[in-house]
């Protein structure tokens, strides 16, 4: 029998290098059931791949794992990890996108089994998804794939907390509200707080510090595959943790920046109605940021893919680039390098006649990692060698990159660091100086505040316009509910 | 060492040693007799292996789904009408070559418009397109055999230093895709949409028009190969095209292109096809009878697949 008060999961010197990146360079740690273990630091930094390690998915090069004081690091494999109680829930979304949400439960809790699987999964799933997020709005008959990034995101936390036969005893969340808009991120973080006091144990890693200092009992900040700093969150504050990840401390972001007059100095150079009946209509000046926002899921996407598409009734004056941010669904080419996924995006440059020359593709693709950071040793690595964090970098790069008047940005910063966050941000203001126009689908009221005026999307119709002066996050939240909710 | 390691990552290698070792086992067997004979008609069967493959090519890599199934009745369609159209008459030559380039472009378009405007699968949409194509040909000519002009039969069978014309011919047009495939927006477009379409489209590729293209060219290709088939083996027949049909999809895979898309290259084409040909000429050297020679066709295929991915072949 193991003492209550001992480590549930010990780690000792536990190492892994990709090539030539060295991802985790020793780490140790004791995880104890009952608390909320934080997890943060930069992209690249080693944390993903921590958790890759805890749940199985792979071996370290060296280092032991131990699980309720048992030595379990030989033979090690997902299947051990969920034997001990040990679940997961990545930040690629791990459901099968043909199977519906309870056959996606099927596939994890095996003693689901026999003649009525069918509706024992649709019970353990469905009430689990509204212990966790009462009100989801998901069925349990829904195919995975039809649900909106959020949905599944929803679904995959559901399954990782529901018990069958193996008991849940530590729960790993890798940037689990990153795809949650902040209203079901809170029901999440509440279920947490429940689940820990409980006895569970979870690992939370996400870039929001704030939800980090407010839900965990203890945190470690990783950098360059190491702990650099580990201690309880309320030794913590938002400033220390910056600075003990490395990067400059956080700059407020700019203030209301006087740019209001674009709206009547500047030309419109794109006008588009979502295609509901009732609706505002969306506006974007030369050289404005336009912030579209409300919960996840409102039919901001559709609107930003109907303005590259140049759809009928919509007026777009200039060329359209996309940032994807569900970026294995809609960004990432998995086969290629680095080098070849961020040029896609502007081939045309680097003909020469009928034909690529592909030293000034690499040469190109080489500057943008320089300029946005890509932690790779070289770009003719596969783009698959990257952390997520990074990937969503070289998808900023393809689009910034691009000879493109318009820039649509689809919840962009999903698994992007703190630091490289503000510099992307200084990047966008930057473009929009020079005369690009960007809209911006988020769901952080951080990053509104970078805009210049904000559409408040609600059941897929724009319910609000607020130019910079007029926004704050009451209005923003207020008109993202019905008045009847 | 890392040359050697480039060299053994190359997709193309297997089926290339594949082809060497029935080369070599062939020889072995007759003590190198007729062994430069045997090359040479793999060269010039390779060929027309290879015209059809590189269109096969372009369309397995547009990504799953994608696969052009008529390619032998469109073959057959272009074979029989150009040589009827020509009548035997050397002044034709050059109107039967552009009917049958035209008569391969329209077929194409027909398979596009049934799989975007109907949304037909690929492989039910060229399937059953082709046994319309096949029915037109039978129609044209009632099954007769015309022969084709004498300068477009020389030509198909000449040699040069012993090397078929044909079969350098298809080299020069081997690398012209070869060059298509890496180099231009096109090509970049087709392994794009291989590898995720939704992406493709939204990184600013023209999805629907690059699809249309690669049916087409394809089908063109076949065009092609029929009238050059036609011109070698002395008149259209009308299952001139039967055995190119899996051929053509087996050269593309055995080259080391991938079935799910994405990922293709050129020089395992002409690797997979010489493969193909040395293999069945080999089963005959030995004597195996027709039954064998199949059983031995499809393990040996099998058995080159697995190599080529290493043994790490994910599902």
């Amino acid at each position: 029998m193991t003492n209550p008060s001992d480590p549930i999961i010990r780690l000792r010197g536990v190492e892994k290098s990709f090539g030539a990146v060295r991802a985790l360079a020793g780490v140790s740690l004791d995880l104890a059931p009952g608390e909320c273990f934080g997890l943060v630091g930069h992209n690249g930094a080693g944390k993903s791949t921590l958790m890759n390690l805890l749940s199985g998915n792979l071996r370290p090069d060296s280092g032991s794992i131990e699980i309720g004081g048992q030595d379990v690091t030989a033979g090690y494999s997902p299947q051990v990890a969920v034997r001990h109680g040990v679940r997961c829930v990545y930040q690629e979304l791990s459901l099968c996108p043909n199977l519906t949400v309870a056959e996606n439960a099927r596939i994890t809790h095996p003693a689901i089994a026999g003649i009525g699987w069918r509706r024992r999964a649709r019970a353990l799933i469905g009430e689990m998804l509204d212990r966790v997020f009462p009100g989801h709005g998901i069925s349990t008959d829904d195919v995975t794939g039809d649900l909106s990034i959020a949905r599944r995101q929803m679904v995959e936390i559901a399954r990782a907390f529901a018990v069958t036969e193996a008991e849940a005893r530590v729960v790993i969340l890798d940037e689990p509200t990153s795809s949650l808009d902040s209203v079901a991120a809170g029901k999440l973080l509440a279920h947490v707080r429940r689940y820990v006091e409980g006895g569970g144990t979870v690992v939370l890693i996400s870039h929001l510090l704030g939800e980090i200092l407010g839900t965990c009992d203890r945190i470690a900040v990783m950098r360059d595959g190491g702990v650099v700093a580990l201690d309880a969150a309320s030794g913590f504050t938002r400033n220390s943790l910056v600075a003990a990840m490395g990067s400059v401390a956080e700059t407020a972001p700019a203030a209301a920046r006087g740019r209001a007059a674009l709206r009547d100095s500047a030309p419109k150079v794109v006008e588009a109605r979502p295609a509901r009946p009732e609706t505002l209509s969306l506006a974007a000046h030369k050289g404005e940021v336009v912030g579209l926002a409300g919960l996840s899921g409102q039919g901001q996407t559709e609107l930003l893919v109907q303005v590259f598409d140049h759809a009928a009734g919509t007026q777009v004056g200039g060329k359209v680039a996309l940032v994807a941010g569900d970026r294995q669904s809609d960004g990432i080419f998995p086969l290629w390098s680095i080098s070849q996924n961020i040029s896609i995006g502007s081939l045309r440059q680097f003909l020469n006649g009928f034909l690529l020359d592909h030293d000034r593709a690499d040469a190109f693709a080489e500057k943008w990692k320089e300029r946005i950071g890509i932690r790779t040793p070289d770009v003719f690595q596969p783009i698959l060698s990257l952390s997520g964090g990074n990937q969503q970098k070289a998808l900023f790069a393809r689009a910034l990159g691009a000879p493109a008047d318009i820039i649509v940005m689809d919840d962009p910063m999903r698994g992007v660091d703190v630091g490289t966050k503000q510099e992307v941000y200084a990047m966008i203001r930057d473009e929009a100086a020079r005369g690009r126009t960007f809209l911006w689908y988020t769901t952080e009221m951080d990053e509104l505040r970078n805009c210049d005026h904000v559409y408040v999307f609600r059941e897929g119709a724009i319910v609000a316009d607020l130019p910079r002066a007029e926004m704050t996050e009451e209005r923003v939240l207020h008109a993202s509910f019905r008045a009847d909710a | 060492m890392s040359a050697a390691r480039r060299l053994l990552g190359q997709p193309w290698l297997w089926a290339w040693l594949g082809a060497l070792a029935v080369w070599l086992a062939t020889a072995a067997y007759t003590d190198g007799k007729g062994s430069g004979e045997v090359l040479s008609a793999a060269l010039t069967f390779g060929a027309f292996f290879v015209i059809v493959a590189l269109g096969q090519m372009f369309v397995i890599t547009l990504g799953p789904g994608n696969v052009d199934l008529s390619i032998p009745a469109c073959m057959t369609l272009a074979g029989t009408v150009s040589m009827k159209t020509m009548g035997g008459a050397a002044g034709m030559i050059p109107l039967g070559l552009a009917l049958a380039l035209a008569i391969g472009a329209a077929v194409g378009v027909t398979n596009f418009a049934l799989i975007r405007l109907l949304r037909i699968p690929p492989i039910i949409a060229t399937l059953s397109a082709s046994f319309i194509f096949q029915s037109a040909a039978i129609w044209w000519n009632r099954g007769l055999r015309v022969k084709p002009p004498q300068p477009l039969a020389d030509f198909t069978t000449a040699k040069i230093a012993g090397i078929p014309f044909i079969a350098i011919l298809v080299i020069v047009l081997a690398l012209v895709a070869h060059v298509v495939l890496t180099r231009t927006l096109y090509g970049r477009g087709v392994i794009a949409i291989g590898q995720n379409m939704r992406a493709a489209h939204l990184a600013g590729i023209r999805v629907e028009r690059i699809r249309a293209a690669t049916y087409i060219l394809c089908a063109a290709l076949a065009g092609l190969c029929g009238f050059l088939l036609a011109g070698f083996s002395g008149g259209a027949a009308l299952n001139m095209g039967e055995e190119y049909l899996l051929s053509s999809i087996a050269v593309v895979v055995i080259g080391g292109t991938s079935v799910a898309g994405g990922f293709a290259n050129v020089p395992g084409l002409w690797g997979a096809a010489l493969f193909l040909f040395l293999l069945v000429t080999m089963l005959n050297t030995f004597g195996a009878g027709a039954g064998l020679r199949m059983v031995l066709t499809g393990l040996i295929i099998i058995g080159v697949i697995v190599a080529a991915s290493g043994g790490t072949r994910k599902t």
